[in-house]
């Protein structure tokens, strides 16, 4: 199976580099589309129970490579495999805008096949080096997709700092993996597993929390966060939607798969992965909410979620450290389904994202409105998707939300006062989470998509074609699957969460929580409140007959001049609440104070800031170039000094060893004195 | 008395006028709002009754439910393009968000003191026995109360009859809003109202017979309208600015009854 796969991948490559470019999104899209269905094939026997296990013998270098497919592994890949074929067929679409980019797009295409290929080996690898290799060329091809517009200087910085951050990601996980392969000599995951066995639950907590930072900085964990609101913008939004909806999951995917290989503390662990994901998640959407940039402000609810599945994934593992079954069971579980939730509902906004920059050429949500009249479907597919995200019902936000609720609530039965005042904190804040994502999805939809247009725009606005709409409709319609019959995805879920039931005995005491039942409950709720609100449409249309309908303008308060200039804007939208969260953020403001009786045209400018980055990124930085800079003298431009340079290279390269030869001879000779 | 009921039955009847900016969303909001209060009606047990439907986190439903309604009315205020609409909905998103802390954080307390997690089972083995619950009781009741001013754009957060679209902000955002839609607005708002009264109500009924709930139910939906009566009387609106200080302390006060459980459980060690 690996070798068709290896084929498949070195063929189709070959081909995208020799025919015409019409062929090439083509010969990718198949290829994605081919990957697809041989993993689901393998994924979907693998979660409901056999394993697909092969074993490769590498080199003697890093010995065996296990290729397992588990019941984790297969959540994954079928997670990956749904927004990849998404991703491919919007991006085919939405790439024919740069048919003149011959060159890029050839190079577009590879780095996305190989995007796929390193994912689902990633998922599936159970031995450190070739991981690593997957890792990093999923980091590189990445890399390639996000610099798609490289005249853009912007972009160029965007990726830059991509790349950077995914290399000290890999310094972390290298790290890891070597330390576990110096002491036992392989680095198979097999090795971990019996390395951590017979060691102290200290160092397996180091090792864990070294691996831990690694995967963090690829998932966006704060404060490893600061590449994502650079990287999803720069990068075309196909692949935005991919990166946010799947390439920081593998992250995740990565911490879980640790989370199994490694005996650790579990409450310990559980706390940390608890405590950084609330703040992940308050952070990540306090700062998206005063984001201006449609995509920057996507982004950081990729961070936001990101700290939302965090929870989850602290919660399990706490019911793991203090063997409250039902609590690892939500904990998972709902970490899991919002995993593949997200997936979903943030890929498709990245591509509603894409059709109005396609329409109107800009991401500033200031100078967009009105869009609705002019490109319904994608309005009526971001409403969904702004719903489905900020975790409301009848939509599948709402589910895995609703699980780590409980999860959290069923907590309260085995616990001590630090963890039920961990207990309030978390679900205030997952409660403010909630709060913070409905302003800003109400503020991101209502300025982009309603009202009217805000600013004169050079083209006319025209609706996306059929094609480019067809793969967002194809993930609203899973979204609205997983909402009504959530239970269908909670039974596949079983396999992956026993993974991690087995590694620990559970007390039997524990009351069993109906809220894996409720999930019935409210499904048939769902369907109520849809049913309901079709009948009252109804009703209406009924009582109102034979009255009048008429429309009129807007109701000004007795103004009749009326203009779209006086509108709400987004920035006067959030104003209060940028006025409240001031010490936390970092807006810088212009303004021009009107002192005229008869003011002249003013200019009001905002423009928000990371304070996080300006700690962790920007002021280490600093210092290093400082540091840096004291050597500047170095670098002068004459030719002769660099010479000179070099002829002292290498006189000191040939005069070292004699030299310590020397001091070692003079060593002994004192020594025999 | 009657006024209010015969307005709604009115406007029932009356067509309607739709402003041109506006989309679909501004059509379908007041429907939709209407539909999430309803839902969240039915979770909302009647003394030692079950709600019509009742399951294991079903408070969570209910918050999430009516953030969907509110959701919706926010969006269909901002399709308007009016600034005085979209000032509304600002300030309507922005309360919110600061009261469901408190909500949740009360509905936790009660879910650590009585072992159970919907509404129903609180309610029901909610044993208002010594006198620190009762202060629970009482504290619980304000915080209610306070959470039902804000939702319904009550006197100390928003002034409902004001004569000033920029003071107000529930009543701002459904300017544009005529006939059977305005109607049906209306008519939620009293609703919810309702709701809140019963689920104060629920905190005291709990564990009673059948024969004492209903007189005892209807005695404090009563009291209820009196006493927001009473508070709009004699309390002047707050400065909008003060008004997020304000939500927060209801928190804060929520917090009060969490630490107030702990005691009674003795979890302080």
């Amino acid at each position: 199976m690996i070798n068709i796969l290896f084929v498949i991948l070195l063929s189709s490559i070959v081909s995208i580099l020799r025919v015409n470019i019409k062929a090439k999104g083509i010969i990718a899209v198949s290829t994605i589309i081919v990957f697809a269905l041989i993993s689901s094939v393998i994924s979907i026997s693998a979660i409901l129970g056999n394993n697909y296990e092969i074993i490769l013998s590498g080199p003697i270098l890093f010995g065996k490579v296990p290729v397992v497919v588990d019941s984790l592994s297969a959540w994954f890949v079928l997670t990956i495999n749904f927004t990849m074929i998404t991703g491919a067929l919007y991006g085919f679409n939405y790439m024919k805008k740069y048919g003149s980019m011959k060159n890029e797009i050839t190079l577009h295409c590879i780095a996305f096949v190989l995007v796929h290929f390193a994912l689902l080996g990633i998922c599936s690898v159970q031995n450190g080096f070739i991981f690593l290799l997957l890792w990093e060329l999923m980091a590189l091809s990445a890399f390639t997709l996000v610099i798609f517009e490289h005249e853009k200087p912007e972009t160029i910085k965007a990726g830059l700092n991509y790349l950077i951050q995914s290399h000290v990601s890999i310094v972390f996980i290298m790290l890891g993996f070597i330390y576990v392969a110096f002491k036992t000599g392989s680095f198979g995951f097999d090795a971990i597993v019996e390395f951590s066995k017979h060691q102290s639950v200290l160092s397996g907590t180091a090792l864990f929390l070294c691996f831990f930072i690694g995967f963090a900085i690829k998932s966006g964990f704060v404060p490893f966060h600061t590449w994502l609101p650079y990287a999803h913008p720069a990068a075309p939004t196909h692949v935005s939607g991919i990166m946010s909806g799947v390439l920081i999951k593998i992250g995740i995917y990565g911490i879980l798969r640790m989370l199994l290989i490694i005996n650790t503390d579990y409450t310990t662990i559980g706390f940390i992965i608890l405590f950084i994901s609330l703040f992940t998640g308050i952070y990540g959407v306090m700062l998206a909410t005063i984001q201006h940039n449609l995509k920057k402000l996507l982004a950081y609810h990729s961070v936001e979620n990101i700290g939302i599945i965090g929870i989850g994934i602290g919660l399990g593992c706490i019911g793991l450290g203090v063997s409250n079954k039902w609590m690892a069971i939500l904990g998972f579980s709902g970490a899991l389904l919002h995993t593949l939730n997200h997936s979903l509902f943030k890929s498709l906004l990245f591509y509603c994202a894409g059709n109005v920059y396609q329409a109107a050429h800009t991401l500033n949500v200031e100078r967009l409105g009105g869009l609705i009249k002019k490109m319904p479907n994608t309005a009526i597919l971001f409403l969904v998707a702004a719903i489905a995200i900020c975790g409301l019902p009848p939509l599948n936000g709402f589910i895995s939300e609703f699980m780590i609720y409980a999860g959290l609530y069923n907590w309260l039965y085995s616990s001590n006062l630090i963890s039920l005042i961990a207990i309030i904190f978390t679900v205030g804040g997952l409660v403010l989470i909630g709060g913070l994502a409905l302003l800003c999805f109400t503020k991101a939809f209502s300025i982009v998509f309603l009202g009217t247009s805000r600013y004169e725009l050079h083209d006319e606005i025209r609706e996306t074609g059929f094609w480019q709409l067809f793969p967002m409709y194809l993930t609203v319609a899973f979204m609205i699957i997983i909402g009504l019959f959530p239970k269908m995805f909670i039974s596949l879920l079983q396999q992956p969460v026993s993974l991690f039931l087995r590694k620990v005995v559970f007390d039997q005491n524990i009351i069993k929580v109906g809220a894996i039942d409720s999930l019935q409950t409210i499904s048939w709720l769902f369907f109520g409140l849809i049913l309901f609100v079709i009948a009252l449409l109804g009703l209406r249309k009924f009582m109102s007959r034979n009255r009048i309908i008429e429309s009129g303008t807007t109701w000004g308060c007795g103004y009749t001049n009326a203009s779209s200039k006086i509108q709400y804007t987004a920035g006067s939208y959030v104003r209060s609440y940028a006025k409240l969260a001031k010490p936390f953020l970092d807006i810088e403001k212009k303004e021009v104070e009107i002192s005229e009786v008869f003011p002249s045209e003013k200019h009001y400018e905002t423009d928000p800031y990371d304070k996080i980055e300006r700690i962790f990124i920007d002021a280490p930085l600093k210092l290093i170039n400082k540091i840096t800079n004291q050597f500047m003298f170095l670098q002068n431009g004459h030719l002769q000094i660099y010479i000179l340079y070099g002829i002292i290279f290498i006189a000191t390269v040939i005069c070292l060893p004699l030299i310590i030869d020397k001091i070692i001879m003079i060593l002994h000779f004192l020594n025999n004195l | 008395m009657m006024q209010p009921v015969k307005d709604v039955i009115r406007l029932f009847r009356k067509g309607a006028i739709y402003s041109e900016t506006t989309s679909i969303i501004f059509r379908i909001s007041p429907v939709i709002y209407f539909s999430t209060v309803f839902m969240a009606c039915l979770v909302v047990p009647f003394g030692s009754y079950k709600g019509i439907v009742s399951f294991d986190g079903d408070f969570i439903f209910f918050a999430y439910v009516l953030a969907l309604g509110k959701f919706f009315n926010i969006i269909s205020a901002m399709d308007t393009g009016s600034s005085f609409e979209g000032m509304g909905a600002s300030r309507e998103a922005l309360y919110s968000m600061f009261a469901e802390p408190a909500f949740f954080i009360l509905v936790g307390s009660f879910a650590l003191f009585t072992g159970n997690t919907s509404f129903h089972k609180i309610f029901s083995t909610l044993h208002l026995g010594s006198s620190i619950t009762y202060m629970l009781g009482g504290l619980a009741a304000f915080v209610l109360i306070m959470i039902a001013m804000i939702e319904n754009s009550r006197m100390p957060v928003d002034d409902p009859k004001t004569h000033l679209e920029l003071t107000m902000v529930h009543e701002v955002m459904v300017l544009d809003n005529s006939g059977f839609d305005l109607g049906l607005i209306l008519f939620t708002g009293y609703l919810k109202f309702a709701m809140y009264g019963a689920l104060i109500a629920d905190f005291f009924i709990g564990g009673l017979s059948i024969m004492w709930t209903i007189p005892i139910f209807l005695m404090i939906q009563i009291l209820f309208a009196i006493v927001i009566g009473l508070i709009e009387s004699f309390m002047a609106r707050f400065r909008m600015n003060h008004n997020p200080q304000f939500i927060l302390t209801l928190s804060s006060v929520s917090f009060l009854i969490f630490l107030g459980v702990l005691l009674v459980l003795d979890k302080f060690v």
